[in-house]
């Protein structure tokens, strides 16, 4: 059996440090072991985008990341998107537009939306159909998701010219 | 799923990926982005005993444009290719493939360097690469070496690089004319029904160079020299589209899968083909 | 005082009641990442079990040598059907009245099927174990054709006497499992013989697979010292779970508890009681601790529960003008190597027989027989209440067919035959009674919202243009009105396991004017903590927000049958307005107490009682409820609750009309859909919000079966579709927009109207997408092509019909 490995990561701002397997998947290590499981598995081999957090400034479908590559890494999941006290604007519209169903796409969807987000505040609805495309959802057929976003990025939009 | 237990290995630099495939030799894979292997392991149906993480290895990233020159690391990400505004200028049918291949986090994972090196039939770049007439810089324990892509590959999975070799760059002159990057999938993150890379020169009205492949019409991609003889010095009216597409018919040779028959795919590989040198001949 | 001000209109919006599309309670939790699905269960010493499946469709498994695997760290057991057997729990009985290997016991029937059980420590050592597991296998002759298998000496269940009855009479073939019939044959024949026209084909609905996002899985815990079963699951009917695992393990129906947490999506898939979770109780009653299963995505596409695989044989016939006289159907159902169908048992075909559709056919008749073959065990309804999908497919690929024959127009052809308004209740040939509907309308509003008639000639001159070279794309305007029969059911005919599928709803009112009901069903995403608060709202006059919907939870929760077939509504629903209407009868009597006037003299108006004449004078239900914990009221016991277990005295008959508008690619077999119209008619509509949301859902699943989704075999019965690479599930790209509209025909004998709309959009959705591709090619003389229309097989149609030349 290989020796375990000593992995560090920033997980929702918080270290983490820890002696696992080499062939331990990220999303192990978030729900196992970090008890985070907002991420979900779906497909197990990249498709269904159920895992999707945040890496470093890209969204990863962590059941297709070894928590040994992650080492050094700065990971941000569901749960430090938003809680009870200041929900993030994805978090309020999914629930608005009833851009969710049975929830357990939504974990995933909504880290990627924020990227996407991030990446393009004013996207349409094909740059979100395209830029949503790694993330599959069995009930709502979409359309609510996309609705979804658009009215959080309207949110975020105005949010941010409030503010300058 | 779970893949069989392994070693792990990040090395900071090229010599100790060298050192550790020669210790190692078959039993050790490189690994890029992971977004090809890593499903493979966890099916259990690629061992690796012994798993090596390029991530640290300095030198095998970024994008360099330089006197009509394009050199791109090898941990070049799909998603750093589709952002890079002077490569899209460059060679704009970069952007155009990469957009087609996988989904978006994927693309912000998958690397040009494993895209071209794993030999897989159904990826997008090495057909590109062909069309694009680029080299493929190895590095082993003899130094580098330069490999055109167009000798590259040599069956499914099988290709001129040696097992304690690492493709570390790709290089091409920034094309000129027109080129198109046409993709048939059954639905986003799905590997080619068929695809076609064409670039095409256009001069006076006239076509005079044309490169083209495709992809996932055999067990290696296909660049055909009859298909962009079939253009050169046409107009590239219908008869000279039609005269390509049966060229390049004569070099495919597709397999059946869930994708289809094989009359079917060779069919859709002259429509694709078709659509690629008119939307080609279109920017040129 | 504040309800002075309040007016009526801004009382009833307090509630939040029925018709207003509340927001859910559920999405607090699934939006923050704190849902509680089965996979997040944890329990300490909690170990882990995993399958050794057999590479093979049909085999004998000659030995297995676990010796290996148990020297795997973490490896503590690894369970066959050997140590089953003691415990009579190798086999276990289906909801057909089949029975089914728990674990290989002497040979397997199809690709994937569970052989050994590998329990360890934790997942990553039970994946190590079951690599080591050495099982040998003498391969036998593999049958996936259900006509070949019929015809065949290879026997597949060789435990069946071949001589004796199945669980639905006599069998006519080794292979055969039952035929089930129903109408009027000879009449059928007779009309069929006699009429002005006959259109026959054969239609394939093939074989696809719920494929909820979540797989399936569950954890069971044996505590030993209390004698008590905890199975924490992903069941869409966890109650029946729980009497079968009494009935098969021997504990007392009492110690067992059974658990659905949040369930990620089921369409089906969670109906049936798999291996997994018979080993997992083995496995934790063995080592006194729980024990948790969780499929991977391959185990869930290869394993657990496919749906449809029927072979329709149809014949329609139809006067010179366009009436129907008569529909003759023959299935050949493959069901795979054991009959683990979920479907009523009276039915063993599910309610196939609503395949008369909306049309007023006189005579018909349908014969089905099940055909085991080398195949995975299943036949859920996938979104479906039992065969509807099929039955509708089937019966409005006929009618688009008999349109060709009789060179009309498929719309108007519909308009002739349909039920028309005055004739519901209709009692259908097939021996349903329909509960209403008002087809006709519903049928025009969509023709003129999609511009039917400039569609038609839109598409004449593509046609045209195609003909003339100057296109390679065709246009197809895909019809469909389905008839839906759901809300099963009746308990005189309607029973799974003998256990009567009625459903149940018990209400507590707290004192200070809040609830809590809980329900005999299981939300799997359709809101259910919403909707439910919505009908109760309404009927006791407390806001919805102040009432908490629990299920799921057999210790607590009321005994109910469960949520799959678009029951909830119909059947779980109409108890919780029963239950509801209880606690008003009580609150009257509590109010007319306090207002010291006689019963009959208050009435209810939405959230009070008022003294009639008299509006200023009344109680709230906030008061009531407080009420019926402080007085002492002389004949009344304290405290405000009630129960209800209802058996609905019909089924409920959702309707709809879609349309589809496709253009084909004929050169890659592409589409592209342009407009998607669906009008549904739910009967009376509980959250206009939710029934959107249904509709894009189903019809998003009806997308994916009608144009490229399935779980297809190749000759040795291995399955080609074993990940989302191949099985198609459409992407936000793939997917189009929808509209969605509706009209509102109430059930006349469900206490609120509502008749359920889940499925509807599956059900009227594939043949929409279906009949959208079959209409591009009209004009070239194609009849019948099979689905699912990927790619390739479009491109097969156009390269048959000689668009290729």
């Amino acid at each position: 059996m290989p020796d375990k490995m000593h992995i560090k990561l920033t997980v929702n701002g918080k270290q983490e440090e820890f002696l696992a397997e080499p062939r331990e998947l990220l999303i192990h290590t978030l729900r196992e072991r970090l008890n985070l499981t907002g991420p979900h598995i779906g497909c197990e081999t990249s498709h269904c985008g159920a895992c999707t957090v945040t890496i470093d400034g890209k969204s990863v479908k962590s059941c297709t990341m070894f928590a040994a590559q992650a080492h050094g890494a700065d990971v941000t999941t569901i749960e430090g998107m938003g809680g009870p006290d200041a929900l993030h604007p994805l978090q309020e519209a999914f629930r608005e537009h009833h851009g969710l169903q049975c929830g357990y796409c939504t974990p995933g969807m909504i880290t990627r939306a924020a990227k996407l987000l991030e990446e393009n505040p004013n996207p349409t609805e094909e740059e979100i159909r395209f830029g949503m495309a790694g993330n599959l959802c069995r009930c709502t057929g979409y359309q609510n998701i996309v609705k979804s976003i658009l009215a959080a990025a309207a949110e975020m939009s105005a949010a941010k010219e409030a503010a300058e | 799923m779970i893949p069989a237990a392994f070693d792990y290995y990040r090395p900071k630099d090229m010599a100790g990926v060298i050192a550790l495939l020669e210790e190692h030799g078959d039993d050790a894979r490189v690994m890029a982005g992971g977004h090809s292997l890593i499903p493979m392991m966890k099916l259990r149906m690629a061992e690796v005993p012994h798993l090596i993480d390029l991530q640290d290895v300095a030198g095998l990233s970024g994008i360099s444009v330089k006197d009509g020159q394009v050199r791109i690391g090898a941990m070049t990400t799909q998603a750093e290719l589709i952002d890079h505004a002077e490569l899209t200028t460059a060679a704009p049918i970069l952007k155009e493939a990469a957009l087609q291949i996988a989904d978006p986090q994927v693309r912000y994972m998958g690397t040009v360097g494993g895209n071209v090196a794993n030999g897989d039939p159904g990826n997008d770049m090495p057909g590109l690469m062909q069309c694009l007439d680029a080299q493929f810089t190895l590095v082993g324990p003899d130094g580098e070496r330069s490999v055109p892509a167009r000798d590259f590959y040599e069956a499914a999975y099988m290709t001129a690089r040696a097992d304690e070799e690492v493709l570390t760059a790709v290089s091409f002159a920034a094309p000129s004319g027109g080129y198109a990057y046409e993709k048939q999938k059954r639905k986003i993150g799905d590997y080619a029904t068929a695809a076609a890379a064409v670039l095409l020169v256009k001069d006076d009205g006239h076509c005079t160079a044309a490169s083209i492949a495709m992809t996932n019409l055999s067990d290696v991609p296909v660049y055909s020299d009859a298909a962009g003889a079939a253009l050169t010095g046409t107009d590239v009216d219908a008869d000279a589209v039609k005269a390509a597409a049966a060229a390049m018919l004569g070099d495919i040779d597709p397999m059946e899968d869930n994708r289809g028959p094989v009359a079917f795919k060779r069919h859709v590989a002259g429509v694709i083909l078709s659509r690629a040198i008119e939307r080609a001949w279109s920017r040129s | 005082m504040k309800d002075e001000v309040d007016s009526r209109e801004d009382r009833v919006a307090n509630l939040k009641g029925m018709g207003c599309a509340r927001k859910r309670v559920e999405d607090a939790r699934f939006t923050q990442g704190k849902g509680n699905y089965v996979d997040d269960i944890k329990l300490d010493g909690m170990l882990f079990g995993d399958f050794v499946r057999t590479p093979y469709a049909h085999a004998r498994v000659v030995s297995i040598n676990a010796e290996a695997a148990l020297k795997v760290p973490g490896v503590l057991a690894v369970l066959t059907a050997k140590d089953l057997e003691p415990l009579g729990l190798h086999w276990m009985p289906t909801l057909a009245g089949d029975k089914q290997m728990v674990l290989a016991d002497g040979k397997v029937l199809y690709q994937g099927q569970e052989v050994a059980f590998v329990v360890a420590e934790n997942r990553v050592a039970a994946a190590d174990g079951i690599e080591l597991v050495e099982v040998e296998y003498e391969e036998l002759p593999v049958i996936t054709d259900p006509f070949e298998a019929l015809k065949s000496d290879v026997v597949l269940r060789e435990d069946l006497d071949p001589t004796a009855d199945g669980a639905h009479g006599p069998r006519k073939h080794p292979n055969h499992i039952f035929t089930w019939e129903v109408g009027e044959k000879e009449t059928t024949e007779q009309v069929l013989a006699e009429a002005d026209v006959v259109v026959e084909e054969m239609i394939y609905y093939h074989r696809t697979h719920p494929c909820p996002l979540e797989t399936c899985g569950c954890v069971a815990s044996m505590d030993k010292v209390n004698g008590k079963l905890t199975l924490y699951g992903t069941f869409q009917a966890p109650h029946a779970i729980r009497t079968v695992v009494s009935l098969i393990s021997g504990i007392e129906e009492h110690n067992i508890r059974v658990v659905s947490p949040d369930i990620g999506g089921g369409f089906g898939n969670k109906v049936g009681a798999y291996p997994g979770y018979v080993c997992s109780v083995v496995a934790s009653i063995v080592t006194g601790k729980p024990v948790k299963w969780i499929e991977d995505r391959m185990d869930n596409l290869m394993t657990t529960a496919f749906a449809r695989d029927y072979w329709m044989q149809g014949k329609i016939a139809a006067t010179k003008e366009g009436k129907i006289t008569g529909l003759w159907c023959h299935t050949t159902a493959d069901h795979g190597g054991f009959d683990a169908c979920a479907d009523p048992t009276k039915f063993p075909a599910g309610f196939m027989n609503i395949c008369t559709g909306s049309y007023d056919i006189p005579t018909a008749y349908l014969a089905v027989d099940g055909v085991y073959t080398n195949k995975a065990p299943g036949g859920v309804a996938y979104r479906c209440s039992f065969r509807v999908t099929e039955a509708a497919y089937f019966i409005e690929r006929m009618i688009e067919m008999l349109a060709i024959e009789l060179n009309m127009d498929a719309a108007e052809l519909r308009r002739i035959n349909f039920i028309k308004k005055e004739q519901f209740p209709y009692q259908s040939a097939l021996g349903w009674e329909y509960d209403s509907g008002d087809y006709h309308t519903a049928w025009d509003k969509a023709l003129a919202a999609v511009g039917y008639d400039d569609l038609r000639q839109e598409q004449a001159e593509r046609v045209a243009a195609f003909k003339r070279g100057e296109t390679r794309k065709l246009l197809g305007i895909g019809l469909c009105h389905f008839t839906e029969i759901v809300g099963a059911g009746p308990v005189k005919n309607c029973d799974i396991l003998g256990l009567g599928m009625f459903d149940s709803c018990e209400i507590r009112i707290h004192p200070t004017g809040s609830a809590i009901a809980r329900l005999g069903t299981i939300s799997q995403g359709q809101g259910h903590a919403t909707t439910f608060a919505q009908i109760l709202a309404t009927e006791i006059g407390l806001p919805a927000d102040s009432i908490t919907i629990e299920e799921g939870d057999t210790d607590t929760a009321p005994y109910g049958l469960g949520t799959y077939g678009s029951r909830s509504t119909p059947v779980a629903g109409a108890a919780t307005a029963m239950a509801g209407r209880k606690i008003r009868a009580k609150a009257q009597m509590i109010a007319a107490y306090l207002l010291e006037v006689h019963d009959n003299d208050v009435e209810f108006d939405v959230d009070r009682f008022v003294v009639k004449g008299a509006p200023e004078r009344f109680k709230t239900m906030k008061e009531i409820a407080f009420a019926a914990y402080n007085q002492a009221i002389p004949g009344l016991e304290p405290g405000l609750e009630a129960v209800s277990y209802y058996d609905p005295p019909n089924m409920t008959y959702p309707f709809g009309a879609y349309i589809c508008v496709m253009e084909l690619d004929v050169d890659t077999g592409e589409h592209e859909v342009r407009q998607f119209y669906a009008l549904d008619d739910c009967g009376t509509r509980i959250n206009p919000m939710i029934i959107e949301g249904q509709v894009h859902g189903g019809l998003t699943e009806a997308l994916a079966i009608a144009m490229g989704q399935e779980i297809a075999y190749d000759e040795l019965g291995n399955v080609k579709t074993a990940t989302l690479m191949d099985f198609f599930l459409p992407t936000a790209w793939e997917t189009p927009h929808y509209t969605t509209d509706h009209t509102v025909t109430p059930s006349p004998h469900h206490p609120i109207g509502a008749k359920g709309v889940g499925e509807s959009p599956n059900v009227g959705g594939v043949p929409a997408f279906s009949n959208a591709v079959h209409d591009a090619f009209r004009a070239f003389g194609l009849r019948q092509a099979h689905m699912p229309h990927d790619h390739w097989r479009v491109w097969k149609i156009a390269n048959d019909l000689g668009l290729h030349d």
